[in-house]
């Protein structure tokens, strides 16, 4: 007979490496490229947005779960990564409070109300930010270009001040200094997808591809953001047909619509949701096939709330709309089982 | 690369370095077998002795009952020292048969050996798998019989599987490699018996060895040993089926509808081996294996030791051992007395220890979609554990649940660590149990 005690557990014994943790700690590493590359553009406060954001999504996480009685859920490191996604959505001239408040509006009214990891139907970083963007519309918008980038755009400031100089030469001095200075703020205001809409689409698409231009803090260098990403791909914690299918939509699109897919791609928050929003696991569908037109129906509505919506961005926007049709995809994309046998055949 | 496989599946570590190498030791006789009369699938056997009967080995000592069952053999000579419930694998208690040795190991009289295939028919070969006891002997333990009864001039192919696609088992391994003869006479003898006018081997690509010598032996004769990926579960009989002839079982279906029967290499040597000598299955080779094991061994044993002596033979446990599972750690069931039998079925004995044996911290389901990307029979998992645990029946049969072949890819993925397959298994015996009652 046994004299020890042993474990009784059901078929398979064995277990993969990869633990949620560990999937958790990945996706915060591939974020890890688009945070420095946040930080060298926009300068060392950067950094403190970031921690403000993850303190503040791990305390949330912590308070709320011992209110709630439920086992302590901050190390499986999905608070993290919620307060790193929210704050790299933010402008960089936030005040600290922002990502503060954020993160905890999405870890409580995003993840923990709906029964807390597994369950939220809408990605907790994205309801955090549609909720700072509702509430604080002016911060959320105050736009900067990274001091490296001012050659180009005092050089196209300057050249729209000639241009309104001597399109107004009749009118008087003042108005038209006035007018100069509304454009120069203007300019140096907007992100390059605010440019386009008001007709300027020159922005050097190295700029852009290295994230020397105005934007959200992890949303303007599509290097760092491809180096997470494929980081993500190779290791398969994310599937490639959601940010295929989200890009390749959105270029197509763009394509079909005269306008410049390159610019469309690089521009804006697109990257950095393609590969880290509409790939989180909880709130998009399982199937290929769901997934695939989960992508296609985000780079849909993306392009046009960019062409004729309200703003000139709608990546948040498209994404959590379409994670309420997750449940939905799932159901109409349910794969053809090995040896499936029709019902009436 | 372009090695024959099928879709998805999963790479456990297959941690076969333990034994692969290992020759066959044959194990000495033990002073007392326990034979359950219900080793198959199916009904068990009746018994043709009573207590106190002199037996010698591979005498018939229970009789089959009726179709889906086989008949029983003394294992080792000596005396019938009970006919009881004995500990049996299934976790309760269950009759067996203990047969007291008297070291003697005397044979009984009447076997005939050297039976020549050219001069049996197809009917009398299929009666002799049920003489020799013959179950399918990769785990499943299905009377092999049975799976000959459709009419024969359908079945184009006998399939066997050597793919041995359990992390840590090496015992088809090294039977492929030392009793190369035993396997391919018996797929003769299937073939016949089937009508099948070719045979297939599967065998997975890291037993080049095998594969060599199952040529060798097949040299001439219409057999051809197919090479396979080396992925779980290359061995599971549909998935198999379709890495070697690219045809697909309907769900809920028989290998038999797509003209193929699949069988064991240890059965098909089994068989052989009853051909050659006469022996009905007394005894087969199993792998006892794992870091809990002090000389893990591939050992031929008498059916009916007890995994008591097995372990002390193989020199004990290194240490209080933490899980100890009978056959592959993918399927094989865990257990937790020393006193039960090696079966027909018991492919091994694989020991972890205790720091080999995680105990998992259960989160919620992430929906990260790894199961639905490991399931070969392309099922989603995910949601049938869902509909599981909700007692949501309908729902799971809707979806798929009865299509489960129990690999537990998606167990062996889930991030979450979720029992999965726990789920599916609970509910699939629900819905069967309610299928029954209807």
């Amino acid at each position: 007979m046994l004299e020890t005690e042993v474990v009784v557990s059901p078929s398979p014994h064995l277990r993969s490496g990869v633990n949620a943790e560990a999937i958790m700690w990945m996706v915060v590493l591939a974020l890890v490229p688009a945070s420095i590359a946040a930080v060298y553009f926009f300068g060392w406060p950067t950094l403190t947005l970031l921690l403000a954001s993850i303190g503040a999504a791990v305390l949330t996480e912590a308070v709320t779960v011992l209110i709630m009685k439920r086992p302590l859920t901050i190390n499986d490191g999905s608070a993290v990564v919620t307060g790193l996604l929210l704050a790299l959505t933010l402008p960089p001239t936030v005040p600290v409070w922002i990502p503060v408040v954020g993160s905890a509006f999405a870890i409580i009214f995003g993840k923990q109300i709906y029964g807390g990891l597994g369950f939220n139907p809408f990605n907790p970083a994205l309801i955090g930010r549609a909720f700072l963007l509702a509430s604080w519309p002016k911060l959320m918008v105050n736009w900067v270009w990274p001091e490296g980038s001012l050659g180009w755009v005092t050089g196209k400031v300057g050249a729209l001040a000639g241009a309104t100089t001597s399109a107004t030469a009749s009118a008087t001095a003042g108005a038209t200094a006035g007018a100069t200075i509304q454009t120069v703020d203007a300019i140096a205001g907007a992100t390059p997808l605010g440019l386009w809409r008001g007709g300027i689409t020159d922005v050097p698409y190295l700029q852009m591809y290295l994230g020397n231009i105005a934007g959200s803090l992890g949303e303007t260098s599509a290097l760092a953001i491809l180096l997470g990403g494929l980081f993500l791909l190779v290791f398969k914690v994310i599937d490639w047909r959601l940010p295929c299918s989200y890009l390749g939509t959105v270029a197509l699109l763009a394509f079909l619509m005269g306008e410049d897919p390159l610019f469309h791609l690089l521009a804006g928050g697109l990257l950095f949701g393609a590969f880290f929003m509409a790939t989180d696991y909880v709130t998009t569908p399982v199937t290929p096939r769901g997934r695939l037109l989960f992508g296609i129906g985000c780079g849909l509505l993306t392009f046009l709330i960019r062409k004729y919506g309200g703003f000139p961005e709608g990546v948040c926007y498209s994404i959590l709309i379409m994670n309420i049709t997750t449940p939905l995809l799932d159901r109409w994309t349910v794969p053809k089982r090995f040896g499936e046998v029709k019902a009436n055949g | 690369m372009g090695l024959l496989s099928f879709k998805k599946g999963i790479h456990p570590p297959t941690n076969k370095d333990l034994t692969a190498s290992s020759p066959v030791e044959e194990m000495p006789l033990p002073s007392q077998v326990v034979l359950p009369l219900g080793q198959h699938i199916g009904a068990p056997a009746e018994p043709l002795v009573a207590v106190g009967d002199e037996v010698a080995t591979g005498e018939k000592i229970a009789e089959a009952k009726g179709m889906v069952s086989v008949p029983l053999h003394a294992s080792i000579s000596g005396k019938v020292a009970a006919i009881e419930p004995r500990p049996h694998v299934c976790g309760s208690m269950a009759p067996a048969i203990v047969i007291e040795g008297d070291g003697a190991d005397r044979l009984a009289p009447g076997l005939s050996a050297n039976r020549r295939l050219e001069e049996l028919a197809a009917e009398e070969i299929k009666a002799l798998m049920k003489e020799a006891g013959l179950v399918g002997m990769g785990g499943a333990a299905f009377p092999t019989h049975v799976k000959y009864n459709p009419p024969a001039g359908k079945v184009d192919y006998v399939l066997l599987n050597g793919a041995e696609c359990e992390p840590y088992l090496t015992c088809d391994h090294r039977l492929m490699v030392e009793k190369a003869d035993d396997v391919i006479l018996g797929l003769q003898a299937f073939m016949k018996a089937a009508g099948a006018p070719r045979g297939v081997i599967g065998v997975e690509a890291n037993k080049p060895d095998a594969i060599a010598a199952l040529r060798q032996a097949a040299a001439g004769l219409p057999v051809t040993i197919l090479p396979l990926k080396v992925k779980y579960p290359q061995g599971e009989e549909k998935m198999l089926i379709y890495a070697a002839t690219r045809r697909v079982v309907p769900a809920g279906g028989l290998p038999a509808e797509v003209g193929v029967i699949v069988n064991n290499v240890a059965t098909a040597a089994a068989f052989g081996y009853y051909l050659r000598k006469g022996i009905p299955l007394v005894s087969r080779i199993i792998t006892v294996t794992g870091k809990g094991v002090r000389n893990p061994k591939n050992l031929l044993v008498r059916i009916g030791t007890l995994l008591e002596e097995v372990i002390a033979y193989c020199g004990g446990f290194t240490e209080a051992p933490g899980r100890i599972i009978l056959g592959g750690p993918m399927t094989g069931p865990a257990v937790y007395r020393l006193d039960l039998p090696v079966m027909k079925g018991t492919s091994g004995v694989l020991v972890q220890t205790r720091a080999e044996v995680e105990k998992p911290r259960v989160l919620p389901c992430i929906r990260c979609g790894k199961c639905g990307a490991a399931c070969p029979y392309n099922l989603l998992p995910n949601y049938l554990s869902d509909y599981a645990e909700h007692a949501k029946l309908p729902e799971a049969e809707k979806y798929g649940i009865m299509d489960c072949r129990e690999c537990g890819a998606c167990s062996y993925v889930c991030p979450s660590r979720r029992p999965l397959l726990q789920n599916i298994k609970n509910a699939k015996q629900k819905i069967m149990a309610a299928r029954k009652k209807g």
